[in-house]
This record gives C-alpha cells, sequence and structure tokens, in this order.
C-alpha cells in the first residue's frame, strides 16, 4: 500500500491525503459552523439578557401591580400597561378570528382543486403579496382608507346598537375597529401559507376514499381534510396570533393610542407594541425603564406563543409523515 | 331467501336506506355544497380587495409626485411646498445593506450548519427552533434590545444601530431558508464528493453551497424585501434625520419612518409625500421580492 502511494506522488496522479492545510481548514470550518449555531441561541439569550437588565430597575419599582394599572402619566411618575395588555390581547383576538376564518377558507380554495393551477398560482400570489407590503404602508391606507370608509357603518351601528357594549361609542377616527381590519389582513397571509401546507400534506388518496364513500366536495373538506390537518391548522393560528401580538407600526399609527380599557370597537385603544413605538423615543430615563418593563411582558407574550406555535407545528407534521 | 323481502316489507325506512344512485342538484347536500363554493369564492374575492385598494391608492395618491426633485432632494420642513426624500432612499438602501452584509454571512453559515455539517445534532434542532420562534419574534423589539445595547453604549442614534437591528430580523430568514436549500442539494451529489477524498468542509464549501445558491439567495431577497420594509426596528435606532447621510454613526433617515411621521402631519404637501414614499418603499419591496422568485423559478 504504502509503495504504491509513494508511486502515485511521483508520477503525480489525482489522489492525495488532505494536507494538513486542508484538515485545519476542515476543522476552522466546523468550528465555525457550530459557533454561528451557538451564537443563534446566545443571540436570544442576549436580547433577553439586555430588555431585562434595562427593565430590572423598572421591575423592582413597581413590582406587579404594574401589570393592573391602566395610567401612564410621566409627568406624575405613575406606569402601568392594564389597558395596553387589554388592547393587545382584544385587537389581536377579534383580527385572528378574521384572519383564521378568512385563512383557512382560503388554504381549502387555494388547494382542494376549485381553481384551474394557473389561476390558482395568481391568488397564492396575490395573498403572499399581502405579506409583502410594508407596515407602514398599512397604517397609511388604514387612516385613509379604512378608517373613513367604515366610519358611517360604525356611527349607524352605534346609533342602532348602542347598548351593546362594542358598539358602545361613536367613532370619531383613529380606534380597534381600523387597526382589528388593517391587523386581520396583515396575519391573514401567515395563517393561509401554514394552512395550505398543512392540507398539502395530507395524501390524496385520502380524499379519493372520501369521494369513493359517496362524499361531496364539501363534506370531504369538512368531514375528512380539515380534521386531518386539524394540527396544523391550529398551529397557524397559534403563529399568526404571535404574529398579530407584536405588530406595531401600523397599529401605532390607527389604534388611537389612547390609554383606556374599553369594550368599544370605535373607541381608541392601545397595545404594548404601539405604545413602544410611540413613546420610546421621546421618553425620559424613568419612562424608558418603565417601557422596557412592558416590553419584557411583551417578549414574554410572543416567546410563550410563538414556542407553543412552533411546537404544534413540528408535532403534527411528524405524526403527518407517519 | 324469504328473510329478506320480508325485511324490507317490514320496515317503512329500507326504501331510504337503499343507496340512492341518482345524481340530483337539488339534494340538499348538493345544495350546500353548491353554496359553500359561492362562498369560498366570495371570501376569496373579499381577502384580495385590500392589495388592490393599497395598489391603486398608491398609484393614484403617489404616483403624480413621484419626480426626479421628489427622488433627489431633501424632505421640506413644516409650510413649505416641494421637497422630497431622497436622503431616506439613500438611508433605507445604507442600512438594509448594512444589515445584509452582518445577516448573510451568519445566516448562510447557520444554514449550512443545520442542513449539512450536523443536521441531526442536539445542538441543530434547538438552534432550529430558536430561528423558527425567532421568525415571529416582534421587530420592535429587536429595535429596544438594539437601543439597550448600541444606542446607548454609542451615544447616538445611527445607521450602524439601524442596520443591526434590522439584521437580527433577517438572520432566522436567511439561516432557515438556507438550511431548506443545502438540504435540497441530492445526498449523492455530497457522498460524491466525499467519495472523492473532499474534506466535509471542502465538499460543504465546493460542492453543496454552489448547489445551493438560488435557493440560498431566494432566502436572501426574501429577507433583505422584509428589512427595507420594516419600521419598528429602526424608529428608535436610526431614528430619522432630515439632512443626507454623512458618516455611518449618525441619525439616519429611511422611508419607513418618513412615511411614519409625515402620516400625522396636517400638511397636505407631506401627506401627499408620505403616498409617494409608500409607492417607492413598496416598489423597492417588490423588486427584491421578484428577484428571489426569479431565483428560485430555476429548478436545480
Amino acid at each position: 500500500m504504502r509503495s504504491s502511494d509513494k508511486g502515485a506522488d511521483k508520477a503525480g496522479v489525482i489522489t492525495r491525503p488532505p494536507s494538513a492545510g486542508e484538515l485545519l481548514a476542515n476543522r476552522v470550518f466546523r468550528g465555525a459552523a457550530y459557533g454561528v449555531g451557538a451564537a443563534t441561541l446566545l443571540l436570544l439569550a442576549f436580547i433577553i439578557v439586555v430588555i431585562g437588565g434595562e427593565a430590572l430597575p423598572a421591575m423592582v419599582r413597581e413590582g406587579f401591580g404594574f401589570l393592573g394599572r391602566a395610567v401612564w402619566s410621566p409627568g406624575r411618575g405613575e406606569f402601568g400597561i392594564a389597558a395596553e395588555i387589554w388592547g393587545t390581547l382584544y385587537s389581536s383576538i377579534l383580527a385572528l378570528i378574521i384572519a383564521g376564518v378568512f385563512g383557512v377558507a382560503i388554504a381549502i380554495f387555494l388547494t382542494q382543486d376549485f381553481l384551474p393551477g394557473k389561476v390558482a398560482v395568481v391568488f397564492r400570489t396575490i395573498i403572499e403579496m399581502l405579506a409583502a407590503i410594508p407596515s407602514v404602508v398599512y397604517g397609511l391606507w388604514g387612516i385613509f382608507v379604512v378608517i373613513p370608509a367604515i366610519r358611517p357603518t360604525a356611527n349607524w351601528l352605534h346609533d342602532s346598537f348602542g347598548w351593546f357594549p362594542p358598539f358602545s361609542t361613536s367613532m370619531g377616527g383613529p380606534g380597534l375597529a381600523p387597526a382589528v381590519i388593517v391587523l386581520a389582513i396583515m396575519v391573514l397571509p401567515t395563517v393561509a401559507a401554514i394552512s395550505q401546507d398543512a392540507l398539502r400534506l395530507i395524501p390524496y388518496k385520502v380524499k379519493e376514499a372520501a369521494y369513493g364513500m359517496g362524499t361531496t366536495r364539501w363534506e370531504a373538506i369538512v368531514k375528512v381534510m380539515l380534521p386531518t390537518a386539524s394540527g396544523g391548522i391550529f398551529a397557524s393560528l397559534v403563529l399568526g396570533f404571535g404574529r398579530a401580538l407584536g405588530e406595531t407600526m401600523a397599529l401605532a399609527m390607527i389604534i388611537g393610542n389612547a390609554n383606556q380599557i374599553s369594550w368599544s370597537l370605535f373607541a381608541p385603544a392601545n397595545t404594548l407594541a404601539a405604545l413602544l413605538a410611540s413613546t420610546f423615543p421621546e421618553a425620559g430615563d424613568i419612562e424608558r425603564g418603565a417601557l422596557m418593563y412592558a416590553a419584557v411582558v411583551l417578549l414574554a407574550l410572543t416567546l410563550v406563543v410563538n414556542m407553543l406555535g412552533v411546537l404544534v407545528m413540528q408535532f403534527t407534521s411528524r405524526q403527518t409523515v407517519n | 331467501m324469504t328473510d329478506i323481502p320480508a325485511a324490507a316489507l317490514a320496515s317503512a325506512d329500507t326504501r331510504a336506506a337503499a343507496p340512492q344512485m341518482r345524481h340530483s342538484f337539488g339534494d340538499r347536500r348538493n345544495v350546500v355544497n353548491g353554496l359553500m363554493t359561492g362562498v369560498l369564492w366570495l371570501m376569496a374575492v373579499i381577502a384580495a380587495i385590500p392589495l388592490f385598494s393599497v395598489l391603486y391608492m398608491l398609484i393614484s395618491q403617489g404616483g403624480t409626485r413621484i419626480s426626479f426633485e421628489t427622488l433627489t432632494s431633501l424632505p421640506p420642513a413644516g409650510f413649505m411646498a416641494g421637497g422630497g426624500f431622497g436622503n431616506a432612499i439613500l438611508g433605507t438602501l445604507v442600512m438594509v445593506g448594512i444589515a445584509g452584509l452582518i445577516s448573510v454571512p451568519i445566516g448562510v453559515m447557520g444554514g449550512v450548519f443545520l442542513g449539512a455539517v450536523a443536521p441531526e445534532s442536539t445542538l441543530a434542532s434547538i438552534v432550529r427552533f430558536v430561528a423558527k420562534t425567532l421568525t415571529g419574534f416582534p421587530s420592535i423589539l429587536a429595535g429596544v434590545f438594539v437601543f439597550g445595547f448600541l444606542v446607548l453604549s454609542m451615544g447616538t442614534y445611527s445607521a450602524i444601530a439601524g442596520g443591526v437591528a434590522l439584521a437580527v430580523g433577517m438572520l432566522p430568514t436567511v439561516m432557515l431558508t438556507a438550511e431548506q436549500a443545502v438540504r435540497m442539494v441530492p445526498q449523492r451529489m455530497k457522498d460524491a464528493a466525499v467519495g472523492m477524498g473532499c474534506t466535509p468542509a471542502q465538499a460543504a464549501w465546493k460542492v453543496t453551497l454552489p448547489a445551493a445558491l438560488p435557493g440560498v439567495m431566494t432566502g436572501v431577497m426574501l429577507a433583505v424585501a422584509g428589512a427595507a420594509g420594516e419600521s419598528a426596528p429602526i424608529l428608535f435606532t436610526a431614528l430619522f434625520s432630515s439632512f443626507w447621510i454623512e458618516s455611518l454613526f449618525e441619525p439616519t433617515a429611511s422611508l419607513s419612518i418618513l412615511i411614519f411621521n409625515f402620516s400625522g402631519m396636517p400638511f397636505p404637501n407631506q401627506i401627499e409625500l408620505a403616498w409617494a414614499a409608500s409607492l417607492v418603499l413598496v416598489l423597492i419591496v417588490l423588486v427584491f421580492n421578484i428577484l428571489s422568485r426569479l431565483f428560485g423559478a430555476p429548478k436545480l
């Protein structure tokens, strides 16, 4: 063996063992790859440490009462984010209901052979384009299109059904309803895309079996396809909810930034992310500490929701493949 | 023999239970089926309306103000007429460039790690999970994070800080799409490279990555498109500036923050400029979106 190796070297033949330099390069490359992997984890840890560290003085000073007070008054040094937590959850849940219904409907529409292939591609592109429009552009559109468009209906609803808490105020301008509409549009592509993936994972023979049993197309969808894809659809809703919780600029522009807790859809409200966007740039040191506390709450909320969504998605996709 | 007709006569329901082979459009099940198909069509059309409304507004409101002047001059103050947002276009491009320089090498390397170097390792599955979690991470928190660790220590808002904040948002997208692209490279190509005596690093660098490049670029372009449209991360890291960018260590203008600031002003001139800036911003985002589709189109 050894002699033939030497012979090969002399003849300048193509094979040779990796040189020391190449082995070193291999080591460095592997090390760098592992390093980058570990750095991603460190990044998340670092984010938590930095935001948490900035928030710590305010967390110690304000305690848990911060979460239960609905005041934001830098002048008197009183801070609390009860109204923002309420606004974040209220707007996100309403937006998720709208986006969930439309998103799942569109996922069905695009995956269950309602459209010829090319038309389906066009429709899919339209829905994906909704995700490409920047948040500030939706905000601008919300101010000049959505708010004027829904104001007459909103005020009619208030005049006719004012006893119903969600319609209990008239709509003067920015408020929860336009924010929910814009939020739903922004979350829709996420829900539609992940639900489509879930529906596509179902083997075609499952649907064939349902048709073979004599179901109509709709019965096959409702009784077979949707239950089979339910895990993935649930994941799409959870991840969409996470998106809605963290959405910032469009809401800061059209929700009205009012520090109040109300059932009314037409009253101005606020969310955690919008509070950060609208007050952070001009905040003094003490107010900034309180905002960091609000950021910690938002961070915890979105991390938990997103982790749950990713876990559900991983679990269900593994299940479907088996 | 005699049992069957007797049973059939005994029960009045039997005729209904027997399969009816004829298809009737009046059947309740078929009516429901048709109705629901119509509802689906209606919902799909309703969902498409916002996009066309946004595009119509951008073109009708913003298109009229697009000119050489708006694309190259500085933003106007208060009551002034004219002006533009040349510095904001430049600022957006500079900050997205910085973000790309940071996130693309790290993201691609991370993708190679997840897809080729150690796909099955515990570290990889944790990293994958964290990266997926970070895709849904609110971008404003990236801004808060960079404010806490860069802006406070540097003592000033800057293009660098804005770029870093955007990079945090781009990283998971680049990493996860790079992983997908690396995994799509046929295993036999990687095996052949190793079989010819490549070290794993050479196999990844000279065979896997070039083959995966179109997919990697798709992810990079998507991340760039997303970063160009972002506003929350740069709101209080780059802040805004009414002047041309002179160094990377000073507050920097961007299209998205210009739109945010001008949208709340009571002056028609600024509102028009906000629409025009939106049109330019959407065009930039669309260009990178289309590029990502073009890179993705050729099959390996």
